[in-house]
């Protein structure tokens, strides 16, 4: 019996290779990112509104966690395909459980790192009007959101493998419309009727009220834990659907794609 | 024959495409046919066939790759569909296409096959650097990325990742295509060591029929997703009533090995 753990730790160790291999586009990344969330946070200063500056950095922060964790997941896939070592990754004695575990964990400790990084960057160019004491509540928030956001990038994580160029394209697509409806920057309450509705589904809509509500940006002052407890409860619940639901799905794509003749190497 | 280590029965497989994304025509290409052979345990066999004959579906589905549409395969007991985790454990595959993390030394990319094996850091670096070894890979390469080695190497690699495991029974998908003459020979000679030292039973396909009559006791020829002949070297030169294999291949399957046209167009 192989253990578990050391095929998790497969996963681990070759994303931590890749990322020592390319380490001037994580470099790149982490510098566009800081970047960009300096850039959103200005506007706030330009209005000389702390408020709106703090509402700006939490979601420029809350972005950087997700869309990394998401992508780094949704990507993996479509990045083996152009490697061509899907098929030899797909051939040994590992569970899809373990190795989307595997690559989902590693993933999470990219993700954390570079929402460290950004927000490291912005305390140098921007007097941030919060204190260091909410920070565990966030992580607590960003750890609990990490789950359905890996289950949303399981789902994505097979859309490369249905159709390898279209796949990637789509998750990109997927990312976009998370941006758009979960209220980054703004509070969902602007968006269309119907846009509102399908922000309910996404678990980012959740995490930033949660942020915003300990940071006290959405009234009545900075919220407790137990305050926050309703939506870490929906982003629990969320994460409970989406994690097994993603990987059924993805056991249906692989069979699909073992049918089809769909691991090869493509790109 | 001793213990079987393949059998193959009647195994089918069919590609469908759709001619568009609506309302398109499917159109069916069968790729294997109702194709049955049996590999004891301990030898060597080789599939022989031209580009499209069937050789490299047969081998994805040996390593659950894909899936089949009919027939079953057994690999040392364990069935297909229904033991793909069991069959994982046990086979290994070097595929014409040696596909690694090109950013990634050798060493980094062995060392993730051996893990997801179960293998540790200490015991899969050895066993890495031993077969390189004896491959003839130059050990002092082991840390270099693989984009910066050459394709005979990235092969030398690819064999010791299917070795690293102790594959009791091992695919062999073109193995030396593509390769240099020194490479070519490197390969197979591991694999004739390889055969003598540890009876691992090995299913080769390929274009070559001197390496399929050096390194396997008995060799089929697949055209067209059929097994039409399959026997020793001897039996089949005896069949077709020729000296020259590639000419047995001729006479008892009417194609030729290699697609001419196609060795033309990629030589110009």
């Amino acid at each position: 019996m192989i253990s578990p753990i050391q095929q998790t730790w497969a996963f681990f160790y070759r994303d931590w290779q890749l990322t020592r291999r390319y380490w001037s586009w994580v470099v790149v990344f982490t510098f566009y990112a800081l970047v960009s969330a300096a850039t959103v946070a200005f506007i706030g200063v330009a209005a000389n509104d702390p408020r709106l500056t703090l509402t700006l950095t939490a979601g420029a922060l809350l972005w950087t966690f997700l869309s990394v964790l998401f992508n780094e997941i949704a990507m993996s896939i479509a990045f083996e395909r152009w490697e061509g070592t899907l098929e030899y990754t797909f051939m040994a004695p590992v569970s899809r459980l373990i190795h989307l575990m595997g690559v989902s964990l590693y993933a999470l400790t990219y993700s954390l790192f570079r929402v460290v990084c950004v927000l490291a960057g912005l305390t140098l160019v921007i007097d941030l009007p919060f204190h260091w004491s909410q920070l565990p509540g966030l992580a607590l928030v960003l750890l609990v959101s990490s789950v359905a956001f890996v289950g949303l990038g399981l789902i994505a994580a097979i859309l490369p493998v249905m159709s390898p160029e279209r796949g990637a394209e789509a998750t990109n697509i997927l990312q976009g419309v998370l941006l758009l409806i979960s209220g980054v920057y703004y509070p969902v309450s602007v968006l269309p009727g119907w846009m509102q509705k399908i922000a309910w589904f996404s678990p980012a809509t959740y995490a930033l009220r949660a942020s915003r509500r300990l940071l006290g940006l959405e009234g009545g002052g900075p919220a407790t834990l137990a305050g926050i407890l309703p939506d870490l409860l929906r982003l629990l619940l969320l994460g409970a659907i989406l994690a097994p639901f993603g990987l059924w799905v993805f056991h249906k794509a692989e069979h699909w794609a073992k049918r089809n003749g769909k691991l090869k190497r493509t790109g | 024959m001793s213990r079987v280590s393949i059998r193959v029965n009647n195994l089918k497989k069919v590609f469908r495409k759709r001619s568009s994304l609506f309302r398109g025509r499917i159109t069916e290409e069968w790729a294997l046919k109702g194709v049955s052979l049996e590999v004891a345990s301990g030898e060597a066999y080789a599939l022989l066939g031209p580009n499209g004959s069937g050789k490299s579906t047969l081998i994805r589905i040996l390593s659950t790759l894909l899936l089949q549409d009919g027939g079953t395969v057994e690999i040392e007991g364990r069935r297909l569909p229904g033991d793909e985790r069991r069959v994982r454990e046990i086979v290994g595959r070097v595929s014409v296409d040696a596909a690694f993390y090109k950013k990634l030394s050798a060493k980094e990319n062995l060392l993730y096959s051996a893990f997801l094996y179960g293998y540790h850091r200490e015991e899969a670096e050895r066993r890495a650097r031993e077969i390189l070894e004896q491959l003839g890979f130059p050990v002092r390469r082991f840390h270099d990325p693989l984009e910066e080695m050459s394709r005979g190497m990235q092969q030398k690699i690819a064999i010791a990742r299917a070795l690293l495991v102790n594959p009791p029974v091992l695919l062999l998908d073109e193995p030396t295509t593509g390769l240099d003459p020194k490479s070519k020979r490197d390969v197979q000679v591991f694999l004739e060591r390889l055969r003598e030292r540890r009876r691992t039973t090995i299913l080769l396909t390929s274009h070559d029929m001197a390496e399929a009559e050096r390194l396997c006791e008995r060799i089929g020829l697949l055209a067209g997703g059929s097994l039409v002949a399959e026997g020793t070297a001897g039996e089949l030169r005896r069949k077709a009533g020729c000296d020259n294999l590639d000419d047995v291949f001729i006479r008892l399957t009417g194609e030729k090995l290699v697609d001419e046209k196609k060795e033309t167009v990629e030589k110009t």
